[in-house]
């Protein structure tokens, strides 16, 4: 059955450097990384050694703490290197790729069929544990527990974003196995968010809650539709998938291997080959860009969330897209004067932008100000599609009230859900590292 | 460009970080932001962001506030020269008024920002624009012969007292603004209120009406101005009060920026307009009532420090209320109490700066309650959702 969510508040940012709706292979990286830092909260615990020989699915490291969850090696090759930053943490796990990949074989299973409890090891052991998050908190899920539903936005909203029914158009048998096997890791429902592009290509997979969601951005934010579906109450627990990860995980059962594909489109007005890229995680972000200026930031991710690279880096874990933009460090003369350097995106109107929806802007990196106390109100809820109090909640993390911060929703939201209320906020305040602060606290004092 | 560019980092050097005049970085910042907004580019979190910053808000305020400030000393000047009888032309209006009212907020910055700025290198923070809004507020409420030095000494308590003790902008209880009128309406009652404060020299000439409308009313006697006049605001008045015309221009433009609260504008009219109305409505009530409460509802909306106060001071966005609902509850108490105020104690004509300074102060607990009701609907959602697994095990 299909539920329609349609979403008022918020603001789809149109920017200058859609790519290419065109699906080419990329090069093959010589090497391939996996970052621990990706996985918030995981304190990597490697169980292999440099110079060691890896088939692709083999293990590399498993989180000390939940030590079920388990990284697998997204290519076949040798570990070059361990690299570690201060206190030895580990930051990079380099594999030298072969030129071909080997796999080591799981074996295929039917998940449809399978025993749950089967189908749950399996995607442990491949290391699929990887691709599934738990609201609340926004980090990697604890196998033990049992969420009450599983999330998956097949939606597409973020600025300049990846759009995933192109993304899984090609994949939907391993799509189908894939929710196959999520139905059996929870005794609630799979729900499934789909926008139109992607409601073409998913309208009859089975075994889901399909739910058709409208609205600007952050209507795509899985976080959002959770909260609009089924909200996360304390104590609770509720898991969230990619798109594109449930076909890797569905291709674990339908072939026995670990098949880490991964689209990538590389957008932004600064890149030159707008395309999506055929993939593998853990790639080498030069192999997509080539040669870049230093007046480039290359985000890893959308421009709201993503996480910048410099060149010669790897591409962040999760992410479906690399993100040019021009760095923004040039003063700009006045620049305090309303209607004045209308070129410059805003939601606000001391500025004339508002007079042009249909215009597409080449944002840069500038700050467009400095930080400052809160001072103004009633902008963070415009662009924030829930029944939560943005400014309130905002507060509370940043003064570690725990009992406000539970009272005021906190466990509904993630910092992606807040990055818009960053991008809008007068103040200029790093609102998604206050709000990833504040579920931190929550983490350690509430677990 | 470039060369000033250039010669401000030069400037700048000793300013940096481990340099001789680290400490007074704000200070210079402050000067070096107003110039140009600078390079600073995101660090963490989005890496795009919005064109809109504090400075840019502030001075749309800033520029809102333009039409009643010019009116305001052109009335000064209109009103000295039309009560003594002669002959004038616009300029010389608009001059008087100018030669008034400039140097007070020629005072009204540098004291202000002077504190500002030294309250900005002691605690370490960049100075806040706030302060470009509120200094520019509070000589325009002030009557027109307020000798400069009781500017002086309200901006002091205002950003002393009113914003630093709380912990500077953002953190206020009271609107600024209205704490320095405060302050001097019950410091110096003569210079504040009565008969011969409104128009420029007026106490130095006899036969002088100077009365505001709303002192007429309290004191019984004819008002002597049509509906026009006090919309037009060619009335006695605090400095830029008068003019419900200019005021309305104002609140066009901070409402079409989204910077002022439409909905605290609205819902004070609204408050405004019921208490007016229920005043009106004694006579048909059976009892008599007087001039202040048969002052038709419509005018008591554009006499007085309604308007102003409810476009500029309610609005401002710290002291008031911060939640949609919040803010209709606030307005429309700020309006109902402005009248209520007015009407009951004629010794305060200014209901309005009491009813904002009240719910200034009653803004929080609004919040709170509608807060609350968000908190409230949270644990029932959690209650359900336990009692559901509870039927299921």
């Amino acid at each position: 059955m299909s539920k329609d969510i349609r979403i008022k508040r918020g603001l789809t940012l149109r920017l200058e450097g859609e790519a290419e709706k065109e699906l080419v292979k990329a090069p093959r990286s010589k090497t391939y990384a996996i970052k621990p830092p990706d996985f918030h909260t995981v304190v990597p615990k490697m169980v292999v050694k440099e110079g060691a020989k890896l088939l692709a699915g083999d293990e590399i490291f498993y989180s000390k703490y939940t030590e079920q969850i388990r990284f697998t090696t997204p290519v076949s090759g040798v570990l070059k290197e361990i690299k570690r930053g201060d206190k030895r943490r580990i930051l990079e796990v380099i594999i030298d790729a072969d030129p071909e990949n080997v796999y080591r074989d799981f074996g295929k299973m039917d998940a449809a069929k399978a025993d749950a409890k089967d189908v749950k090891e399996r995607v442990l052991e491949s290391g699929c544990g990887a691709f599934i998050y738990q609201r609340p908190y926004n980090i990697v899920a604890d196998p033990a527990d049992t969420p009450k539903a599983i999330f998956i936005s097949a939606a597409t909203t973020a600025p300049l974003a990846a759009d995933k029914g192109f993304i899984i158009k090609d994949k939907l048998d391993a799509f189908q196995e894939g929710i196959n096997a999520l139905r059996k890791l929870t005794p609630g429902k799979v729900h499934l968010c789909v926008d139109d592009s992607s409601a073409k290509y998913l309208k009859d997979i089975q075994g889901v809650e399909l739910h058709h969601v409208k609205g600007p951005h952050p209507a795509g934010n899985v976080g959002v539709q959770i909260h609009k579906i089924d909200p996360v109450n304390r104590g609770e627990r509720v898991w969230t998938v990619g798109v594109e990860d449930v076909a890797i995980i569905g291709n674990v059962f339908l072939t026995g291997e670990y098949h880490a594909d991964r689209t990538i489109a590389v957008t932004g007005s600064e890149a030159k080959n707008r395309k999506y890229y055929q993939a593998t995680i853990g790639a080498n972000v030069s192999d997509f860009i080539g040669e870049v200026s230093d007046d480039v930031r290359i985000i890893s991710g959308d421009v709201l969330t993503g996480t910048q690279l410099s060149n010669g880096q790897y591409i962040c874990f999760h992410d479906n897209e690399v993100t040019m933009i021009p760095e923004g460090n040039n003063y700009r003369l006045f620049g305090w004067i309303p209607f004045t350097y209308n070129n410059i995106h805003s939601n606000s109107r001391t500025s004339l932008s508002w007079l042009f929806p249909n215009r597409k802007y080449t944002p840069t990196t500038n700050l467009n100000g400095e930080e400052r106390a809160l001072v103004v109100t009633g902008e963070m809820e415009e662009v924030l599609p829930m029944d939560v109090y943005p400014m309130q909640l905002i507060k509370a993390c940043m003064a570690g009230d725990i009992e406000k911060m539970e009272n005021l929703g906190i466990y509904e939201v993630a910092p992606e859900d807040f990055a818009l209320v960053e991008y809008v906020n007068t103040s200029k305040l790093e609102i998604q590292e206050v709000i990833r602060l504040g579920l931190d606290l929550m983490i350690t004092e509430v677990g | 460009m470039e060369w000033i560019r250039q010669r401000l980092d030069k400037i700048k050097q000793p300013f940096q970080k481990g340099r001789k005049y680290e400490k007074f970085a704000p200070a210079f910042n402050a000067l070096d932001t107003f110039l140009f907004t600078p390079n600073h580019t995101t660090q963490k979190g989005a890496h795009i962001r919005d064109a809109v910053d504090l400075k840019r808000t502030m001075i749309t305020v800033v520029i809102a506030l333009i039409p009643a400030l010019i009116f305001g000393m052109w009335n000064g000047g209109y009103q000295y020269y039309s009560q003594l009888g002669e002959s004038f032309t616009f300029w010389d209006a608009l001059g008087h008024g100018a030669l008034k009212i400039i140097p007070m907020i020629a005072v009204s910055y540098a004291v202000g920002l002077g504190i500002e700025f030294a309250f900005a290198i002691f605690r370490g923070h960049e100075v806040n624009e706030g302060y470009l809004v509120t200094g520019l507020l509070i000589p325009m409420i002030m009557p027109i012969d307020i000798p400069l030095w009781m500017v002086a000494l309200s901006v002091v308590f205002a950003v002393l007292i009113g914003k630093e003790a709380f912990g500077g902008t953002g953190m206020n209880i009271l609107n600024p603004a209205l704490t320095a009128r405060a302050f001097a309406f019950f410091a110096y009652p003569t210079y504040m209120s009565g008969n011969s404060v409104w128009v420029s020299n007026a106490s130095e000439v006899d036969a002088v009406s100077g009365e505001t409308i709303l002192g007429k009313l309290a004191a019984g006697s004819e008002v002597g101005y049509s509906s026009m006049d006090m919309f037009y605001g060619v009335i006695p008045g605090s400095i830029a009060e008068t003019s419900a015309l200019c005021i309305l221009a104002g609140a066009l433009l901070l409402v079409l920026t989204k910077v002022g609260s439409w909905r605290i504008m609205l819902s004070a009219f609204i408050g405004a307009a019921v208490m007016g109305l229920i005043f009106n409505a004694l006579p048909s009530m059976g009892l008599e009532g007087n001039d202040l409460t048969n002052f038709p509802w419509y005018l008591h909306l554009i006499v007085g420090g309604l308007a102003f106060g409810v476009v500029f001071m309610a609005t401002d966005p710290v002291s008031a209320a911060q939640t949609m609902k919040g803010k209709w509850i606030y307005g429309f108490l700020i309006g109902f109490l402005s009248i209520m105020i007015r009407v009951f104690n004629p010794a305060y004509p200014e209901g309005v700066m009491l009813g904002i300074l009240l719910m200034n102060v009653f803004a929080p607990t609004i919040d709170h309650y509608v807060i609350q009701a968000n908190i409230k609907r949270r644990k029932k959602r959690l209650e359900n959702a336990n009692t559901q697994v509870e039927t299921a095990v």
